[in-house]
């Protein structure tokens, strides 16, 4: 199987990298079209601020590649607010995959929320074996509101979506590579959609 | 305005609170004796690493207190080999002064990093490291003393007083982007007497983001008391945990049935 980890100078990557090691599968760092295309399964990450990372994607012509893929897409915190209609983190438009627009959270918790936090109403293979109310890892001051596409559910200063899905992509809030056991079931468990 | 007060209890409730085992590296090696019957290596960071993850730590820091020019490598190789092995998110912290170092460890692998006394002398640093790599991976260290009623923060561990109030430079971390504040209460540290609540409860209350107590930690009801009275998001300690005084699943249970959020 070809994992391919698209590259486009955000963040940590080398983490998600070690975790598929740790599952037992190899993982390409690659920005490039061809190498992206081909690939069985694809991880979009992103750590850092939306409208510089939408605009290294612009720069990569990245953004107009990613909403064409067919093979199961995995976008993963940045990545997955990225794959939204637009973000209020420097008032940027974002991907339009998943029909929603992500904001920030208000001054009534503290921001970042950072931490272990549980997901509940879960939805799809992506979470089975997952139990609800499990913890996973979060790290974020801007957040998706629930919508139509919401496969999972998460609560700070209100239930807001710990991850979205449509047809062959998925996006998810949290670091399912610092998720511990959870998080590493629901890798494999994105290795194994068809 | 029932409904209202319960939905915040709920809120409040979900987001789990953090035990954080610290581990203090020299050369690449773990420091303090380690009391671990089962570690092949008690100097080995990354295998004591993978027994903390294994027994339900949330994070894990590492503060290197090496001085040698070889540091920024060995610290580098170490941060990679830790992120290899570990499915949790770690923080290295220890000397950290510039962009550059703190580009070379998130690149090999660290999720965070912490800084202290570096932010002191430099406060632009924090805005430059935020700017840089986003507030979720900047941690800004604040030891601090109490005397005769005031909170003066300390540098170098803890060891030189400088007359900067921790209140006021908590709150000048948080607007420079800081996306933690890592409180060590000189008062406490080492004393095994508990956490420093009054002031932790005060730095949370003044501040908006998360704030981990250190220093002082004994026994469980420490913990459940930082966690309630001190407001803390997360606790860290090290020698209760590495001497085995404490065992993390056995803590986070207690704290579990006294109706404190944790990750189990």
């Amino acid at each position: 199987m070809k994992i391919v980890i698209i590259n486009y100078g955000a963040g940590n990557i080398q983490s998600i990298k070690f975790a598929f090691e740790r599952l037992g599968y190899e993982a390409v760092l690659s920005q490039d079209e061809a190498e992206i295309k081909t690939a069985d399964k694809i991880i979009f990450p992103g750590v850092g601020e939306a409208s510089s990372a939408m605009r290294m994607l612009r720069k990569s012509r990245l953004d107009t590649l990613i909403p064409q893929l067919t093979q199961p897409v995995l976008g993963i915190c940045l990545g997955m607010q990225l794959m939204c209609h637009s973000s209020e983190e420097g008032n940027t438009t974002g991907l339009g995959i998943f029909d929603v627009d992500v904001v920030k959270f208000s001054n009534k918790v503290k921001v970042p929320q950072i931490g272990w936090n549980e997901i509940t109403n879960l939805k799809t293979g992506l979470f089975k074996g997952v139990t609800e109310k499990d913890h996973i890892y979060l790290v974020h001051s801007f957040y998706a509101p629930l919508s139509k596409e919401t496969i999972a559910t998460s609560e700070y200063e209100l239930p807001y979506s710990a991850a979205l899905a449509k047809d062959n992509f998925y996006g998810v809030q949290f670091h399912p590579e610092k998720s511990s056991l959870v998080g590493e079931k629901i890798l494999m468990n994105f290795l194994s959609i068809k | 305005m029932m409904a209202k007060i319960l939905t915040l209890k709920i809120q409040i409730r979900v987001l789990a609170k953090r035990i954080i085992p610290c581990l203090d590296i020299k050369d690449g090696r773990t420091v303090k004796g380690i009391n671990f019957v089962d570690l092949r290596d008690a100097g080995d960071p990354v295998e004591l690493a993978e027994i903390y993850s294994k027994e339900g730590a949330d994070e894990l820091v590492f503060l290197d207190i090496s001085a040698t020019e070889q540091k920024r490598k060995t610290l580098a190789e170490l941060v990679y080999h830790v992120a290899e092995k570990v499915n949790i998110p770690f923080t290295v912290g220890g000397g950290i002064s510039s962009v550059e170092d703190v580009d070379i460890l998130l690149h090999n692998g660290a999720d965070k990093v912490s800084i202290n006394s570096s932010a002191v002398k430099n406060p632009q640093l924090i805005n430059d490291l935020v700017a840089k790599f986003g507030s979720q991976c900047i941690v800004v260290a604040i030891d601090a003393k109490e005397i005769d009623g005031e909170w003066n923060v300390h540098l170098v561990g803890g060891k030189v007083p400088t007359e900067i109030r921790l209140f006021e430079w908590a709150k000048e971390v948080e607007e420079r982007g800081a996306g933690e504040i890592l409180f060590t209460s000189m008062n406490h540290d080492g004393t095994k007497n508990g956490f420093a609540n009054e002031a932790l409860a005060k730095l949370s209350s003044e501040v908006n983001i998360p704030i981990i107590a250190s220093g002082g930690a004994g026994n469980i009801q420490h913990f459940a008391d930082t966690f309630i009275e001190g407001k803390a998001d997360a606790a860290l300690a090290a020698s209760v945990f590495h001497f085995k005084e404490i065992e993390i699943k056995e803590l986070k249970k207690e704290l579990r049935k006294k109706g404190i959020p944790v990750r189990l």
